[in-house]
């Protein structure tokens, strides 16, 4: 019962930590709880589909279909975070001062709800399809049906209740800072989300390893351990990275910063050539 | 057009990486009855490209899982599935049955000049 609910925790604590940055990232936008959740249901029944239809995904592309769907959705997860976090980095100031300014639930930022909405469908999918052919596997093993279902179920609400401690937490941090700090938060999952998706291309013979343990790092820090877990969920720590791996959390991380800092860059530029001009005007007026 | 850049960044990796492919690799053999490894060692060549097959005997699905590998994929029951490993340096890496934690296993990789005393 207790190695149910821990194998059932691990799974359900990727999901949980991913939808509270996401709820974390569009803190004050009408409307996200119904996006949000409806990326969670979709999730789910998109899990009970690929656990049903497990077989035939395994047997796909010669035996490496289950790697590339969970690369697919990885990197789609990755695509939706990049997009996001480039919006904000030109939206998140003014967001901030409308939340604050508001109080209330602002328009502003509705243009990625869809994105986040895939983000949380993604998280739960991925997670979930494990989850069933897990709880599956146990249930056919047999003989311990109630503690299954208790574990599965203690799993469940622990895995929840870390995520809602996180997005908690996250309330804490003063508006201002507020979305720069779920900006560097999101920009590290995505990273993290990048390499993981290096990692099941690589293992379906698709991309080359690039050297294989770069180092080790497990007797320091164990990814089996529950910060090494939980550093591997947040930012993509990996106790043995391989090369491939490195590259594509690197490019990642540099792409969509780069992105962050030219989108506020160009959306700043204008803004201050204006305010520029119009003081030239006034100047000539009273002159 | 930002957005074009971004998926252009992030797949260029990807297509560069595509055109390096190996020619098909060593193969390896690895099996999963009563939810178990029959194997607890998996003896490796060092430095090679392995293709390794993953059956699971069993009618219920078992997860082939390593941290130490970045590894992880479901076996269906009755049926096999394909992970390519390596090229490994030398050294110990653990698998695992996510579905079952009892089953543990480790790759193992010996040094080069060890490895190829049968040839």
């Amino acid at each position: 019962m207790l190695a149910t609910a821990i194998i059932v925790f691990r799974e359900v604590l990727e999901a949980a930590l991913v939808i509270a940055i996401v709820l974390g990232a569009s803190r004050g936008v009408a409307g996200r709880g119904r996006w949000v959740l409806g990326g969670i249901i979709l999730g789910a029944l998109g899990a009970a589909l690929v656990a049903l239809f497990a077989d035939a995904i395994a047997q796909a592309f010669t035996g490496n279909g289950q790697s590339l769907l969970n690369a697919v959705i990885l990197l789609l997860a990755v695509l939706m975070l990049g997009w996001h976090n480039v919006w904000m980095s030109s939206h998140g100031r003014k967001l901030a001062s409308d939340i604050k300014q508001v109080g209330a639930a602002v328009q502003a930022g509705k243009q990625t709800l869809a994105a986040l909405l895939v983000v949380c469908f993604t998280a739960v999918l991925r997670e979930g399809s494990e989850v069933v052919l897990f709880l599956w596997a146990i249930a056919a093993s047999g003989g311990q049906e109630y503690g299954m279902i208790i574990g599965g179920f203690a799993g469940l609400a622990v895995g929840v209740a870390v995520g809602a401690l996180l997005y908690r937490s996250l309330l804490f941090i003063p508006i201002r800072h507020f979305f720069k700090v779920t900006g560097w938060l999101l920009l590290l999952l995505t990273a993290g989300l990048a390499a993981q998706a290096a990692g099941f291309l690589n293992q379906a013979g698709l991309l080359p390893t690039l050297g294989s343990s770069l180092w080790n790092t497990s007797q320091i820090l164990s990814q089996q351990s529950l910060l090494g877990e939980l550093l591997h969920i947040l930012v993509g720590y990996i106790a043995r990275p391989s090369g491939i791996e490195l590259l594509f959390y690197g490019v990642t991380l540099v792409t969509i910063f780069t992105l962050m800092r030219l989108v506020r860059w160009h959306v700043n530029r204008p803004r201050t050539a204006v305010a520029a001009a119009r003081g030239q005007t006034e100047t000539q007026v009273s002159g | 057009m930002l957005r074009c850049f971004t998926i252009l960044a992030l797949f260029a990796g990807m297509t560069v990486g595509a055109a390096a492919l190996a020619a098909e690799p060593t193969t390896a053999q690895l099996t999963i009855k009563n939810r178990m490894f029959t194997v607890q060692e998996l003896t490796l060549p060092a430095n090679t490209k392995v293709k390794l097959v993953v059956e699971n005997q069993d009618s219920i699905p078992a997860e082939f899982e390593s941290y130490d590998l970045s590894r992880e994929v479901v076996v269906p029951g009755h049926s096999s599935i394909v992970v390519y490993l390596g090229p490994l340096p030398p050294g110990k890496y653990n698998f695992f049955n996510d579905f079952n934690h009892a089953a543990q296993g480790w790759v193992v990789v010996a040094k080069p000049s060890q490895a190829k005393t049968g040839e």
